[in-house]
């Protein structure tokens, strides 16, 4: 008994709901990645081993599914946490957010950076759930400054939205330009 | 002397004073909003620094860097949430103080720690420079595999209680440098055949993805809140009275800090704790600590303030990050063709000299502004989380598209946004994938151009700085080792790993 409790007094770590989950998927991935080791790396010939190619995606490799097995072996000695598929969900509806931000980056070349910037702060404060006209009103404006900040004044590298193209030819060289 | 003007000619230029501005207040700002860290701010700002001049870029991410844990005492004192999250011992002794109604003196003994640890570590610093230009020569390509080594191991080791954690995501970061094509075979590394796995996985991508993205995921998922602090009243210099009847705690405390700070791996949070114990041990009301001790507000805020000079020192002299701000400060470097390393101080001391009276300048900038605004700041800190979730959402785009417009690079950043918010949400580390992915990529090259010169492996070892190196690892590792065997004899109490709070970085 003495024994079994002190391997566990070694292993046992802080944790949180979905520990093992995590770990878990830590293992497979590791484990998989090390599976491709042949296949995704090649060995020269004659070359001494430290500078084969193939070296430190072999340690790290190596290293990843040592340590992703302890920390697997940690998780399922400590006592179980509740609340396991529920964090998983949390992450999962992160997904979402992940989501709306490539939307945004698919949406600049086209719409312009000034006017996704503004349609997309609105968007994502509703969607945060504000619904007051002023806080609104504050996403619009921190949303001008930061196109302001960064592609007018510093010039930052975006690209200019294809709708400025239809714009007069004064303003669409201005909105080209800054905006 | 000529390398000294040289260094102060550099700063006296508009746009080098306004970056300094920019970056010192700033920093106290975002340092003062719990949920962005300085971390979020200075991913978010690394692409846009690309273009200005090296001092100008590195002179604003290092006032975010120096003053962001200044700002992040405000709420660390007054409503019991650190602003960072090296200001998590802050709160024990300085939230009690305000409930005891004396929170002008806690966020005054808080401000003047900060500055003196802040000062002794620039001054230890430009101290410790002649002997750092003396000693950097001396590190060939075998002394920085070590060193590089030894942050890896010391940066799995200081995360107790999650070493296996530490350990794979450190692994991880080493992996994700070797994807691509290797520069020196021309061979594809786990580029399962996409093309655009060919030029590797960006650092800076990963950067934001992990800081920037995933802060937002994580503020966007979780149910809002508005952090409510009561104005402060009172003189803010009364604090530096006091703080010079605990000059020996200031000054032990700033020693921890330095020293640690110079150590790749271990950084503020070891130095808080080590300086803590010691302000404890060696007080005569020892039991008041955690529950409004002065002497305890100081050591951690001294010892804090003590790193961000002295993790320069790896940075500069060696080329080694030590932690994951300046792990991004090195790609400034690298972007601008200035490689940090022992020739760094032979070709460009006058940056190195630029970028001393820059943490000095940035200290006094930010004691200023403190003194004068800390009430603006409690008013700051009201912003809602989702709020300030949507913005760095919005920002982060800005980091990520910016560097080669690359749709591939938003995915790729997403997807390691959603990483980093399943580590934070478990509470697991994420600075061990940044300094693998750096130390790993210094360790391959270093190791490859040893490689002519060694005969047998122990000529890896034969040269005074790299037997030196060689040993600190071993006994790096007895000690643990030690450690953990006592441990497991003493059966000890449950540790509170919170410390390494991942949630705030």
């Amino acid at each position: 008994m003495s024994r079994v409790k002190t391997l566990q007094s070694l292993f046992k770590r802080y944790r949180r709901p979905g520990d093992i989950v995590f770990a878990w998927i830590a293992l497979v991935v590791s484990v998989f990645l090390l599976s491709q080791l042949m296949d995704q790396t090649t060995w020269r010939k004659g070359g001494k081993l430290f500078a084969q190619p193939r070296f430190w995606p072999a340690v790290s490799l190596g290293g990843m599914a040592f340590f992703a097995a302890f920390h697997l072996l940690g998780s399922a000695l400590s006592e179980r946490i509740h609340g396991r598929w529920q964090e998983v969900s949390l992450w999962i509806t992160s997904l979402e957010y992940a989501g709306w931000f490539i939307g945004y980056a698919l949406v600049v070349p086209y719409a312009g950076y000034l006017p996704s910037t503004i349609i997309f702060a609105v968007a994502l404060a509703l969607r945060a759930g504000y619904r007051t006209v002023s806080t609104l009103g504050v996403a619009v404006v921190s949303a001008v400054v930061i196109v302001l900040l960064f592609k007018t004044f510093l010039k930052v590298n975006l690209p200019s939205g294809l709708i400025y193209e239809r714009l007069p030819d004064g303003l669409r060289q201005i909105m080209l330009t800054y905006f | 002397m000529e390398n000294l003007i040289a260094g102060l000619e550099m700063l006296a230029r508009w746009d080098v004073m306004l970056a300094l501005l920019v970056g010192s207040v700033g920093g106290v700002i975002i340092g003062a909003i719990p949920g962005v860290g300085p971390a979020v701010a200075i991913a978010i700002l690394l692409p846009a620094t690309f273009s200005l001049d090296p001092i100008v870029g590195l002179t604003m991410l290092l006032g975010i860097y120096g003053s962001s844990m200044y700002g992040g005492a405000i709420p660390a004192v007054l409503i019991n949430t650190p602003g960072t999250a090296v200001n998590a011992l802050t709160s024990y002794d300085g939230y009690p103080m305000t409930e005891r109604g004396e929170a002008h003196r806690a966020v005054s003994l808080a401000y003047s720690a900060s500055f003196w640890g802040g000062i002794f570590g620039i001054l230890c610093l430009i101290l410790l420079s002649p002997v750092l230009a003396l000693i950097a020569p001396m590190f060939g390509s075998r002394e920085i595999f070590l060193a590089a080594l030894l942050g890896i191991i010391l940066v799995i080791l200081a995360h107790r209680g999650q070493i296996m954690a530490a350990g794979l995501l450190a692994m991880f970061g080493i992996f994700l440098q070797t994807v691509g094509l290797d520069a020196v075979t021309y061979t594809q590394r786990y580029t399962f055949g996409y093309s655009f796995l060919s030029s590797g996985v960006n650092l800076i991508v990963v950067v934001l993805g992990l800081f920037a993205l995933s802060q937002a995921f994580f503020l966007l998922t979780a149910p809002d809140n508005s952090p409510v602090a009561k104005p402060v009243t009172g003189r803010m210099g009364a604090g530096i009275k006091e703080l010079l009847k605990h000059k020996r705690v200031a000054t032990v405390a700033s020693g921890f800090g330095v020293i640690l700070g110079m150590i790749p791996g271990t950084g503020e949070f070891t130095a808080q704790f080590m300086s803590y114990t010691y302000a404890q041990k060696t007080s005569k009301e020892p039991e008041m600590f955690g529950k409004g001790s002065p002497e305890g507000l100081i050591a951690s805020e001294a010892a804090n303030n003590a790193v961000p000079a002295a993790a320069m020192i790896p940075l500069l002299a060696l080329g080694i990050p030590g932690e994951a701000l300046t792990a991004m400060m090195l790609s400034v470097f690298y972007v601008h063709n200035v490689i940090p390393g022992p020739q760094l101080f032979q070709n460009n001391i006058d940056l190195v000299y630029g970028l001393y009276f820059a943490l000095i300048a940035l200290n006094v900038i930010v004691m200023v502004f403190l003194l004068f605004s800390t009430n603006l700041l409690t008013k700051i800190i009201r912003v809602p989380t989702r709020f300030l979730g949507v913005m760095i959402l919005l920002l982060s785009f800005v980091g990520v598209y910016s560097l080669r417009n690359s749709l591939t690079d938003c995915m790729i950043a997403a997807g390691f946004g959603v990483l980093g918010l399943i580590l934070k949400r478990l509470n697991l580390p994420i600075v061990p994938i940044i300094l693998g992915m750096v130390l790993g990529g210094i360790m391959e090259v270093k190791l490859r151009s040893a490689l002519p010169r060694l005969k047998t492996p122990f000529d890896m070892i034969d040269r005074p700085i790299a037997m030196i190196l060689f040993v600190m690892i071993l006994l790096v590792l007895a000690l643990h080792i030690r450690t953990l065997v006592k441990e497991w004899r003493a059966y000890q109490s449950e540790e509170d790993h919170d410390m390494h709070d991942s949630q705030m970085r």
